[in-house]
């Protein structure tokens, strides 16, 4: 049981249970915040899952930290975005429940 | 193989137990509070603990960029959104359909079980060698030099969102 952190499965279950909360999250939630939310957690996931590979099995162990690096580049730009879209959103209709905005239903 | 729980290796595997159970507490806690300003404080929870995890990982520097960009600055923006934006929670709580929970649960559960057993039924090879020692001098090396291209093209990334995050929250600013 203590030797977990050196297994790369315990890595790849914690990173499918990040990225299966993060969907959880993206069904269930109302809001646009808790969407957002549950998508940095999908987005965790899949780094969690980059990183634990390129320790374990990566010949060359700096490519999965660049790629989490910008990961987490990509990731502060889509939160900056999805964060001012929501403020527009919420200043127009004065909600962020998804479900409230009809406007743009066919 | 017998650890004993107070040598190095157990003590370190305590801390990584800990790091786990921070981890997905934090992520329960972020998909299923109530109100959004708990979900973002089991956001940041679950942060601290991945940042842990990639120390683990052997890369402490990813580690506290973790800390840096996700806790510092993607937790703290979405905290002010929040306090922008979040309707009043008291008239939240009994709308929320148990519908969409029920069909999370099924997605969510499905995501994680073919995940799992995805790894569980794969043999991994490892490579044969390491080509580095994957420390920060040489992911800097490697940053300047095989990966320029992406570098400058994510600061491009970075420029265009400020200006646009900049122009959406402008407009509609006098209502």
């Amino acid at each position: 049981m203590l030797a977990l952190s050196s297994q790369l499965n315990t890595y790849l279950f914690l990173a499918a249970f990040l990225f299966a909360a993060g969907l959880y999250g993206l069904v269930q939630r109302r809001s646009l915040i808790g969407m957002l939310i549950s998508g940095e957690l999908v987005l965790s996931g899949a780094s969690v899952n980059l990183m634990a590979f390129n320790h374990f099995l990566a010949p060359d162990p700096t490519v999965g930290q660049i790629f989490t690096l910008f990961i987490m580049g990509i990731a502060a730009a889509e939160a900056a975005i999805a964060l001012s879209i929501i403020i527009a959103v919420y200043r127009n209709y004065q909600t962020i429940d998804a479900e409230d905005l009809h406007d743009l239903q066919g | 193989m017998e650890q004993t729980l107070l040598s190095a290796e157990g003590l370190s595997g305590l801390i990584f137990l800990a790091l786990v159970a921070v981890t997905v507490i934090g992520a329960l806690v972020a998909v299923a509070a109530q109100r959004l300003v708990r979900g973002i404080a089991g956001l940041s929870l679950c942060f601290i603990g991945v940042a842990g995890l990639y120390y683990f990982l052997n890369s402490p520097f990813v580690a506290m960029m973790e800390m840096l960009i996700y806790v510092g600055a993607v937790c703290v923006a979405i905290a002010f959104a929040i306090m922008l934006a979040e309707p009043r929670s008291e008239d939240k709580v009994g709308k929320t359909s148990g519908l969409g929970a029920v069909f999370g649960v099924i997605v969510g559960g499905l995501a994680f079980l073919g995940l799992a057993l995805a790894d569980k039924h794969t043999h991994w090879a490892g490579a044969p060698s390491k080509l580095n020692s994957g420390s920060l001098t040489e992911v800097g090396k490697a940053l300047l030099t095989s990966y320029s291209l992406v570098f400058e093209l994510i600061s491009l990334v970075l420029l265009v969102a400020i200006i646009g995050a900049l122009v959406l929250a402008q407009s509609g600013r006098d209502k």
